[in-house]
């Protein structure tokens, strides 16, 4: 399956750009020594989507993931089918509301916490409607 | 003969799911979603079905219900439902490669030959798709296609079966037909139900156990294909091959009546803009464009008509596209008229490769053919993209969507927010 375009564009098909995987010329017999090293392009959404279909991506608003290197406005590349695992970054769902936070797994209990000084943890009760939305798996920062 | 297994699997109020995933806290909450213009109810959460929401109902008939009962109410956003529709469709080709997009939020798929419990793999399917994509499905698996319909509906209804029901070779297939009114059965429409229940078949099970040869005097092979498909006969196997597309049609309806020539032409010349980009992303040209005009069905002083012009060399050219349609246009155009909708159809498509010269063209199309790739390369680059001038600025007769949701998956500016 081809797989170069990224998930949350449709595939761009308006222009066509031929990428021929040997560029040199070879005018007199003498193949470029070059040539045989030459590869396809590196293609940074192959490299940041491993699951294009489950891929979501979401601006942060806020301060709160500092710590993380998570800063408001950033990027997040959010992959939906993977497995929750203690400390990883996620986008959960709280009664409702979206937030970025790294999640702790202990037992039978959950807590989402920040990184940032100014705010607090937040243990998962009983009675919340949770659920983790999807786990973070890059961040884009704009430098 | 080897036996055929379909599932169909099915989106749970697909356009109401589409904006429950960005926006979380409309879970349990009744919500609608509205046609283009906010017309008329197109999806509706069970929630509001419970209030007596009906589907196709123009939503001024209801604005004191929704009021009442404070349903979310939202203006249809076609991209992102398109985008999560892609994203089900690529969730579920990863079953099996033998799919059938049969629709916007429903598959067929063929599970043929697969040796596990196909129970658990629909249930395997119907997780996968919700934890994936945030969208609910459901899952019918039965012999033949028809059978599968079935029992996506009964899986629907049923608490029980959570969202997931296998009939092929289940005990309560009977069981199963008697519960399903004939006009439900896939392939049966309103006359053949009406001409059914009168000859005494109410069920799909009646249905199933008629006679062959009478259902043939009175319905046609068809009719004789849903019998059989009923009797877990496969008639019917997976189209997997879309047939190429014929066709490209844009038409919108128009926010408010229209009833100058000029901005009739306004919105042609956009529409024909539109109809430009879909044929070179398709690499088509076009020999053949008819557009048409109407006005509201549901006045008095009705008038519909199209015009249908040729062109000498197949084109995907914008410019020679707006040409087209502005000349039928003035054609087309009747003083004193509301017009409620126009729209273009490009037709006799051929690749744009394979285009037939012709010694008199005045055109220079390798020029043409660069120009337009500037523009499409322009255009997907910029948030502001280049318009024609014909298009005009601005649009006062296109459609309001006044309450539709982020497309967060499309567009840069536009990505859901998290805190």
């Amino acid at each position: 399956m081809k797989c170069k375009v990224d998930i949350v564009y449709s595939p761009d098909m308006s222009t066509k750009r031929k990428q021929p995987l040997f560029e040199a010329r070879v005018p007199a017999g003498f193949p470029s020594p070059a040539a045989d090293y030459e590869e396809d392009k590196l293609d940074l959404n192959r490299h940041l989507i491993k699951n294009p279909a489950a891929t979501f991506f979401v601006r942060v608003a806020g301060d709160s993931m500092e710590g993380a290197g998570i800063h408001h406005g950033d990027l997040l590349v959010v992959d939906r089918s993977l497995e929750t695992r203690d400390k990883n970054v996620v986008i959960a769902v709280i009664n409702g509301e979206l937030t970025v936070k790294r999640i702790r797994i202990k037992k039978n209990k959950i807590t989402l916490e920040p990184e940032n000084a100014n705010y607090s943890a937040h243990q998962i009760t009983e009675d919340a409607e949770f659920e983790v939305w999807g786990v973070v798996t890059n961040v884009i920062h704009q430098l | 003969m080897s036996k055929e297994i379909f599932a169909l699997v099915d989106c749970n109020n697909f356009y109401v799911s589409c904006e429950r995933v960005f926006e979380p806290k409309l879970e349990n909450r009744p919500t609608v979603v509205l046609s283009n213009n906010d017309g008329c109810v197109v999806a509706r959460s069970n929630e509001a079905k419970a209030l007596g929401v009906g589907m196709g109902v123009p939503a001024f008939e209801i604005a004191d219900l929704l009021k009442k009962h404070n349903v979310e109410v939202f203006s249809s956003n076609y991209t992102l439902y398109a985008d999560m529709s892609g994203r089900v469709m690529q969730t579920l080709s990863t079953f099996t490669p033998d799919i059938e997009i049969y629709s916007i939020d429903e598959a067929f798929l063929n599970l043929a030959g697969f040796s596990c419990s196909l129970a658990d793999y629909g249930r395997k399917i119907q997780q996968t798709v919700k934890k994936w994509t945030g969208l609910p499905v459901t899952v019918g698996i039965a012999s033949t296609k028809t059978l599968a319909k079935i029992a996506n509906h009964i899986a629907k209804c049923s608490p029980q079966a959570k969202g997931v029901l296998d009939l092929a070779g289940s005990a309560y297939l009977d069981k199963a037909l008697e519960q399903i009114p004939v006009e439900k059965v896939w392939g049966i429409g309103i006359r053949s139900a009406i001409k059914l229940k009168r000859a005494g078949f109410a069920t799909a099970r009646d249905l199933r156990d008629a006679d062959i040869s009478w259902i043939r005097s009175k319905f046609g092979v068809n009719g004789v294909r849903t019998v059989y498909e009923l009797r877990g006969i496969c008639c019917y196997q997976l189209e997997d091959n879309p047939p190429a597309k014929k066709s490209i049609c844009v038409s919108r309806m128009f926010g408010r009546a229209v009833e100058t020539a000029d901005e009739l032409k306004e919105a042609i010349a956009s529409y024909a803009s539109r109809a430009g980009e879909k044929l070179r992303q398709k690499h088509l040209a076009a020999a053949a464009m008819t557009v048409f005009v109407t006005t509201s069905r549901f006045i008095e002083n009705r008038y519909y008509n199209q015009h249908t012009i040729e062109f000498a060399v197949a084109t995907n050219d914008t410019r020679e596209l707006i040409g087209g349609a502005l000349t039928c246009i003035d054609s087309l155009f009747r003083k004193g008229h509301q017009f409620k909708k126009c729209g273009i159809i490009l037709a006799d498509l051929v690749s744009e490769d394979r285009v037939q010269k012709s010694l008199f063209d005045s055109i220079d199309r390798s020029k043409s053919r660069r120009l337009m790739q500037a523009v499409d390369a322009v255009n997907t680059r910029l948030n502001c993209p280049l318009h024609w001038a014909a298009e005009g600025l601005n649009h006062p007769w296109q459609v309001k969507f006044k309450r539709r949701s982020n497309r967060c998956t499309t567009r840069w500016d536009e990505l859901l927010e998290v805190a």
